[in-house]
């Protein structure tokens, strides 16, 4: 039965996660902390951090991980096969049919359409990991970090992966009451 | 044969140890290894596989993979792909919460977990504001933000699974009339 569920739970999101592996974050969040109630908003907002410090795609280190802390190395299996088997086996199957429209509108719009859909469901991430920085380290503190990031992000063009180490050792050093 | 594997499997290692910031960062590093380093296929085979990976759902680092793997190296070479460009950062992934979750009551580590928020979420707002960008070039301003604030409501107001928003926005995309010509210099 969970494995039926982990299974349904990133099968879901990646196909109709248009947009690629980003895309797919809010979705894969409103299934296992949302629906099933697997994590918490913070524990799958650290599960973030941590995957994107790490190289490679970002949707199956999500998939790997929570399908292993929900059901071990079976639910991560499955996760991961949910995530990347069903896209991928249409890839090869539909490669001649899609490549003969993939200039046609329709198929176009069906990416560009959902656009303003993933724009939402991120904002409401944004606004959950908001109220999570306020219940951990207040508001000045989640502002006053969230602003240098902010400023290293996009002023500095520094590695994603060094500024996520930066807020891990200013928590250890400040944070830890 | 097993020559092939070989530099398959160690071409996809090389991309999904070195890909951070997620699959689409990834795409210079394929086409860097699979059109530079071992010419499995040319710039414009290349790019029309990038173009039929983003019209499909999933993440397009493992359709990438998959298709290449399975063009240079039949259904092994596909397997072999996505799972070289996963499965080493997977492990690393589950290894490092794992210690992460057997401390987490240590203040230092519990304030390291608490540090790290702000930073996801304002990388949150950078990929919310990017999905912005895209929705207004293609959409344009008015239909992208009343396509916005009606998923919205739909999802937050009367609490449809988003899934059910998207199903209906791709399927309406699909059954839409064809659209007169003028429009299509609208699209990318």
């Amino acid at each position: 039965m969970i494995y039926w569920q982990l299974f349904l739970a990133f099968f879901i999101p990646n196909i109709i996660g248009y947009g690629g592996g980003p895309a797919i974050i809010p979705l894969i969040e409103n299934e296992v902390v949302g629906r099933y109630g697997w994590m918490s908003a913070e524990h799958f907002a650290q599960t973030l951090a941590l995957g994107n410090a790490l190289p490679s795609p970002i949707a199956t280190k999500m998939a790997g991980y929570i399908g292993f802390d929900v059901a071990g190395t079976p639910g991560a299996l499955i996760a991961v096969f949910a995530t990347v088997a069903p896209s991928l086996i249409l890839m090869l199957v539909a490669l001649g049919v899609l490549y003969r429209f993939r200039d046609s509108i329709k198929v176009k719009s069906m990416s560009q359409w959902v656009r303003p859909v993933i724009m939402v469901l991120m904002g409401a991430l944004v606004w959950s990991f908001f109220r999570e920085g306020m219940q951990g380290p207040g508001l000045w503190q989640t502002l006053g970090i969230g602003t240098v990031a902010a400023a290293l992000l996009m002023g500095t063009r520094l590695h994603p992966a060094f500024v996520v180490c930066l807020g891990l050792g200013y928590g250890a050093l400040f944070l830890g009451r | 044969m097993l020559h092939t594997q070989g530099r398959l499997c160690l071409a996809f290692l090389r991309i999904g140890l070195l890909g951070f910031g997620g699959g689409p960062s990834m795409i210079p590093l394929v086409h860097a290894e699979v059109v530079k380093r071992y010419q499995w296929m040319s710039d414009d085979e290349f790019s029309d596989v990038l173009a039929i990976g983003n019209t499909l759902p999933g993440p397009i680092a493992t359709k990438m993979a998959g298709t290449i793997g399975h063009r240079v190296g039949g259904l092994i070479g596909a397997l072999n792909a996505t799972l070289a460009v996963m499965v080493p950062c997977i492990i690393a992934m589950i290894a490092l919460l794992g210690l992460y979750m057997a401390h987490r009551d240590e203040r230092w580590i519990a304030g390291m977990g608490q540090g790290v928020v702000p930073v996801v979420m304002v990388m949150m707002i950078q990929l919310t504001w990017d999905f912005w960008q895209k929705a207004r070039q293609s959409l344009g301003w008015w239909l992208a933000a009343l396509m916005g604030l009606v998923a919205a409501g739909l999802i937050f107001g009367l609490g449809v699974h988003p899934g059910i928003v998207i199903a209906v926005l791709l399927m309406a995309a699909l059954l839409r009339p064809e659209p007169r010509r003028h429009q299509k210099d609208q699209t990318e």
